[in-house]
C-alpha cells in the first residue's frame, strides 16, 4: 500500500499515484477524499468527485491498463468554485484517439433479461464535468476535466 | 460482501453492511447475492441504506441480480443515500427498480398492494 496523496500548503492541490488495479481505486479514492481539496467540499460535490474519478480510474484499469499493468497519476487542484483534475496514464491510448461519447444505453422498453449491465461510466463522467479534454503525447495518455466545487 | 438477510412477512430483506459496492467488490456482491436469495419468498428488497457509494460497476451488479431473479421474482430497492440515488437518476435505473424509502415503506408498500 502506497502513501497518502502529497497535498500542497495552501490546501488546493493534492497529487496521487496508485498503481492499476481496483482495490488500489479503491483506496486512492478513500485518501483523496479525506484530503484537501476534496475534504474541504460539501458531500454533495465530493460525492460527485468521487463518483466521477472512480470512473475515470476503473476505466484505466478495465481498458488503458488490459494488457499491462502500470501507474496512474492524479492532480486536483482547486480553481475558484471549480476542481480541475489531470490523470496520466501510460496505458493504450482511447480507442479513435478521443474519448467515449458516452451515450446512456437504453432501458426503458426494453425486457428485463436485456437491461444494460454496463456502459454507464462515460455517461456519467460526461454528465457531471466540463472542459473535457484528452491528449495523446508519446506514450502518454492525459485526461483533463472540471469538476463543481460548490453545491 | 457482508450480507444480512431478514425475512419479514412475505419479504426477503437483503441488508447491505458495508458502505460501498464498487469496481473492487462488484462481482463478489453478485455472487453473495444470488446465496442470499436462494430461499424462495414473494419479494426481495435489497437495502441500501449504508452503502454511502456506488460506482457504475455496482450498478451493473445490482441490475445483473435483477436479470438473475427474473422472471419470477423481482428485486426492490430501499433506503438510498444521497449519492447512490443520483447514480439510479442519471442513469435513469431509478425508472426500471421500485424504490422504497425504509423498509418501513416497502413494507407499507405491500399492503396497499
Amino acid at each position: 500500500m502506497r502513501s497518502g496523496p502529497e497535498v500542497t500548503a495552501d490546501r488546493q492541490q493534492a497529487h496521487l499515484v496508485i498503481d492499476s488495479n481496483f482495490l488500489a481505486v479503491r483506496q486512492g479514492l478513500q485518501m483523496l477524499c479525506e484530503a484537501p481539496p476534496l475534504a474541504d467540499l460539501a458531500e454533495d460535490p465530493r460525492g460527485t468527485a468521487e463518483l466521477v474519478l472512480a470512473e475515470v480510474l476503473n476505466n484505466l484499469v478495465e481498458h488503458g491498463y488490459r494488457t499491462e499493468k502500470g501507474e496512474i497519476d492524479i492532480t486536483l487542484r482547486m480553481s475558484g468554485a471549480r476542481i480541475d483534475c489531470a490523470i496520466l496514464d501510460s496505458g493504450l491510448p482511447m480507442p479513435d484517439g478521443q474519448p467515449p461519447a458516452g451515450s446512456l444505453p437504453a432501458c426503458a422498453d426494453v425486457p428485463v433479461d436485456a437491461l444494460p449491465e454496463g456502459g454507464f461510466g462515460w455517461h456519467l463522467i460526461r454528465t457531471l464535468t466540463d472542459d473535457l479534454a484528452y491528449r495523446r503525447t508519446g506514450a502518454q495518455n492525459r485526461l483533463t476535466f472540471s469538476l463543481p466545487a460548490l453545491c | 460482501m457482508q450480507l444480512k438477510t431478514v425475512t419479514r412477512h412475505n419479504m426477503l430483506v437483503v441488508h447491505v453492511m458495508q458502505d460501498r459496492i464498487d469496481a473492487a467488490c462488484a462481482l463478489e456482491f453478485k455472487e453473495a447475492m444470488r446465496e442470499a436469495t436462494a430461499a424462495p419468498s414473494a419479494r426481495i428488497v435489497l437495502d441500501l441504506a449504508q452503502v454511502q457509494f456506488l460506482d457504475s460497476s455496482g450498478l451493473g451488479a445490482v441490475v445483473a441480480v435483477m436479470k438473475l431473479l427474473a422472471p419470477n421474482r423481482q428485486l426492490e430497492l430501499s433506503g438510498l443515500t444521497a449519492t447512490v440515488a443520483k447514480v439510479f437518476r442519471l442513469t435513469r435505473m431509478d425508472t426500471i427498480f421500485t424504490i422504497h424509502t425504509s423498509i418501513e415503506d416497502a413494507a407499507r408498500h405491500a399492503v396497499r398492494a
